[in-house]
């Protein structure tokens, strides 16, 4: 049948490698018998469980910061941009898309840099006397986050506002509201759901990404994913990686039911 | 008051624009480098970075490679989309909505624990790390984009234009290849090359799945190893400026296919 | 008399280098019902947008109880307009939606509620009022944007097409209703519609619009049975319109020659003055009685039966191919082939200028 080779696939090559997962991270054996081991470890360990909390709190920063600064950004580009030109204004805004991920993190690396492009500058223009330590901090990986994710958040933010009935506007107007209270009544609320989900993509990819962190971040302070990867390079232990692999998934899964229990009392 | 609304926005906007050009910019210039470093000051503009580029064996193989997986994976996952997509939407199947949530559910999970999983099963079947299984593991991430895409466009409108074309003595191949294939062309075309795009930049899964033979994005890592160095601005901007030219050209040709 | 509530002058408006509206002139009196009737791109709406304060016409001026408002956003305009798509705020509950514009007034929440409740009742919606806009159907709809509008006691009320999504028999209803309410609360309203039907239906004042320009305009039974124009005649019903010419003009009695003899009117023409003769279809008789005049014979080459009444097309067997359009009564017996005398009594016969 037509749907079958699909659905093999999915089994096969999704489903498959996450019960393997499951029972590897259970510590399962053939003649029966699991402990959660691995799990308690991730919970007594604080290198283990501090790494979870950096990434919360990292992705919690670049998510509030994105927001607040895609959010003004794509109501320029839709607002007061003549609309000829808001199609360029959008294609140049999210450009740097088009360079491969790892080269996105990597030019931030060369920018913020001891001997990079703003060190120089700051340098010359006598701001501070020393280069300061900008490459492998948090900051710099809040940076190079931010720095994506504010272009995907414009992109659909921008969409977001364009495909907003012009007739609502007219209407705030002819009952007497002025631009601040027409955007703060009406064009605010009724863009708010197209600004959560675009949220909570930035916080999904974000907490899942191992690049930015591991080029920009430095090794003083792990996240989730960089513990993971270190589980599976240079420890090679299978099952701890799958425990944490396991509950980073769960956390998303948090977010994802979250945001769309907000979502559904939303539309009532 | 509109006055200062125009200021703020206009220096508002110019300064979001540096910040989103800033690195792309410094990627460029110091791509041109003479000397060794990228870093100010700016010793240009010199071409032996890019010739260094061409003439690096590995990089070279890692574009082919890169290309080849991007092709392969992208035709299966759109051919398994299109052939699932067409299924659901024609028939109606027990439980459908529950196999469609499955099929579209791998787009939530992190590109690095798709990878993790399948090297996991990978290590137990014995199955070595290659530029296949990467490949099959950009499948399974591209697949659920296919799906939904193609799935969207086959509507209630789709189905009576087959049924007319059915009623008028056409067998289910010609159907196939003669409406349903020449209608579902752009969505069939847009997750061709969504596939394409991801897989093509795709690092973390190929980093997990390959060994010697790698994909680009996998040996520009590697190069990164080496610290700063002008040849990785110069293998970025090409990649950069490859991906510019063939989105305007998508642009223009969607343009052209567009009624004005 | 009254002084005007509303004035137009002279407007005039383009959109690029499309000229939309041409030296446009209007009032509008206090507590009246007006409506602007025309087809697609007579300019109807343009005029009513301009009236609303959405766009500033390129030349001429708005005065709305005697102050110059031309520029006047529609913020600050005592004017309030019920949208073609209705354009409820979706996540606002129905209470709040109708409360918004004494909201931005500066009227204390309990107020607001009170007369957003009033409105409603006016509306017969007073059961709404928690609910949000994608509960209701669309008539429900409709109503709260005009108890919306109707809230804010504005000193005249923008109709945008706001019948055009109903089906037939929600829209006759809610004609009804409008006409009600509006004698109720006494504001002037100015509709626009593309339905002859609609307009003659609610108008104290109708008029009628064409390519940016007014053809005619007064009360719809003037306008209807005596219109001024070719073109008003056309869009307020379909007429037999015969060509002629003014062959002789004694004061106000005219001889017009046509195809099917001469006849004579009371109407100001020049002697030799092309004109046409319109005839409406109730007016046309098959049958001749002791004072019709006639034009000559026909035969009938369909019938269709229309419910109350039935339409019939007969040819002219004096003039191959001109069309005679009747509305006779359903028990009338006529059939295809049937030969026919069209005539009608000479005072129904109404002459357009061109």
């Amino acid at each position: 049948m037509l749907v079958t080779p699909a659905l093999l696939w999915t089994l096969l090559f999704f489903v498959a490698p996450f019960v393997a997962m499951a029972l590897l991270s259970l510590n399962f054996q053939a003649e029966g018998g699991m402990t959660v081991s691995n799990y308690s470890q991730f919970f007594t360990n604080p290198s283990y469980y501090r790494a979870m909390i950096n990434s919360l709190q990292v992705t919690g920063l670049v998510t509030v910061i994105s927001v607040l600064l895609a959010y003004p950004f794509a109501w320029i580009l839709a607002e007061q941009i003549p609309p000829r030109l808001q199609r360029l204004a959008l294609l140049l805004a999210i450009l740097p898309f088009w360079t491969s991920y790892v080269v996105r993190s990597y030019s931030w690396l060369l920018v913020l840099a001891q001997n990079g492009v703003v060190n120089d500058a700051l340098l010359r223009t006598g701001l501070v006397t020393e280069p300061l330590q900008l490459a492998n901090t948090r900051a710099a990986t809040i940076i190079g986050f931010v720095h994506f994710f504010v272009m995907l958040l414009t992109l659909t933010i921008f969409a977001s506002l364009k495909q907003l009935n012009p007739s609502y506007r007219k209407a705030a107007a002819d009952l007497g509201a002025g631009p601040i209270r027409t955007f703060l009544y009406v064009i605010l609320p009724l863009t708010l759901p197209g600004v959560v989900v675009g949220a909570f993509l930035t916080f999904v990819l974000a907490i899942g990404d191992y690049i930015t962190p591991q080029i920009l971040g430095g090794n003083n302070e792990l996240l989730m994913p960089q513990l993971i990867m270190m589980q599976i390079g240079r420890r090679g232990d299978f099952p701890l990686a799958s425990a944490l692999a396991l509950i980073l998934m769960a956390v998303v899964t948090v977010a994802y039911i979250a945001c769309a229990r907000w979502l559904k009392i939303e539309r009532t | 008051m509109r006055g200062f609304m125009r200021l703020f926005s206009v220096s508002y906007a110019l300064a979001v624009y540096g910040f989103i050009f800033l690195p792309v910019v410094v990627l460029v210039v110091f791509s041109l480098q003479s000397t060794a470093f990228p870093i100010p000051p700016f010793t240009g503009p010199s071409s032996r970075w890019y010739e260094a580029v061409l003439n690096d064996p590995r990089l070279i193989a890692a574009l082919l490679n890169s290309l080849a997986v991007a092709t392969v994976s992208s035709i299966t996952a759109v051919a398994l989309g299109f052939l699932s997509a067409w299924g659901f939407a024609r028939f109606a199947l027990p439980g459908s909505a529950f196999l469609r949530a499955l099929i579209t559910l791998p787009l939530t999970v992190s590109y690095l624990i798709i990878g993790m999983g399948l090297l996991v099963i990978f290590n137990m079947a014995g199955l070595p790390k290659n530029l296949f299984a990467a490949g099959i593991g950009h499948v399974v991430i591209n697949l659920p984009l296919c799906f939904a895409i193609i799935y969207s466009q086959m509507g209630d409108h789709q189905i009576n234009i087959e049924r007319a074309a059915r009623d008028l003595g056409a067998t289910e191949w010609k159907v196939l290849l003669l409406v349903t294939l020449p209608m579902m062309w752009p969505a069939i075309f847009a997750s061709l090359f969504l596939s394409m795009t991801f897989s093509w930049d795709e690092f973390v899964i190929s980093f997990l799945l390959t060994r010697f033979d790698t994909t680009l994005p996998v040996e520009i890592w590697n190069l990164l190893r080496s610290g700063l160095n002008p040849k990785t601005n110069a293998v970025g901007s090409l990649v950069f400026a490859v991906s510019v030219v063939f989105a305007i050209i998508l642009e223009l040709i969607l343009l052209r296919r567009r009624p004005a | 008399m009254t002084e005007a509530l509303v004035e137009m002058k002279n407007i005039s408006h383009s959109f690029g280098r499309a000229g939309v509206l041409h030296d446009v002139s209007l009032t509008i009196n206090p507590g009246s019902y007006t409506v602007l009737l025309g087809p697609s791109g007579s300019g109807k709406t343009t005029l009513l947008s301009i009236l609303g304060g959405f766009l500033v016409p390129r030349k001429g001026s708005v005065l709305i109880r005697g102050q110059n408002c031309t520029a006047m956003p529609p913020a600050r305009r005592p004017t309030a307009t019920v949208f073609q798509d209705y354009a409820l705020f979706p996540h606002m509950s129905v209470g709040n939606n109708v409360g918004f514009g004494l909201r931005m007034k500066g009227v204390i929440k309990k107020e607001r509620d009170r007369l957003a409740h009033e409105a409603l009742l006016i509306v017969g919606l007073s059961e709404a009022f928690r609910k949000k806009p994608h509960q209701l159907s669309g008539g429900q709809r409709q109503r709260v944007a005009l108890a919306r509008a109707l809230v804010i006691k504005p000193a005249v009320l923008l109709l945008d097409e706001p019948l055009g999504a109903l089906d037939l028999k929600l829209r006759r209803q809610m004609q009804d209703e409008l006409k009600t309410i509006q004698k109720q609360v006494g504001t002037a309203f100015v509709h626009v519609t593309h339905d002859q039907e609609e307009a003659m239906a609610l108008a104290d004042h109708c008029v009628v619009m064409n390519q940016g320009r007014i053809e005619d305009e007064g009360p719809p039974e003037r306008v209807y049975a005596r219109p001024a124009t070719r073109f008003t005649a056309a869009f307020m019903g379909e007429s037999t319109l015969i060509p002629g010419e003014v062959a002789s003009v004694t004061g106000n009695a005219i001889l017009v020659n046509t195809a099917f003899g001469s006849f004579p009117l009371i109407a100001a023409a020049d002697q030799g003055a092309q004109v046409t003769l319109a005839i409406r279809p109730e007016h046309l008789r098959l049958i001749r009685d002791s004072r019709s005049v006639t034009f000559g014979s026909a035969q009938v080459t369909a019938v269709i039966f229309q419910g109350s009444f039935k339409r019939v097309l007969a040819e002219s067997a004096s003039r191959v191919g001109f069309m005679f359009i009747a509305r006779i009564p359903a028990e009338h017996d006529v059939a295809v082939g049937d030969t026919v005398t069209p005539c009608c009594h000479i005072e129904d016969l109404i002459m357009l200028a061109k």
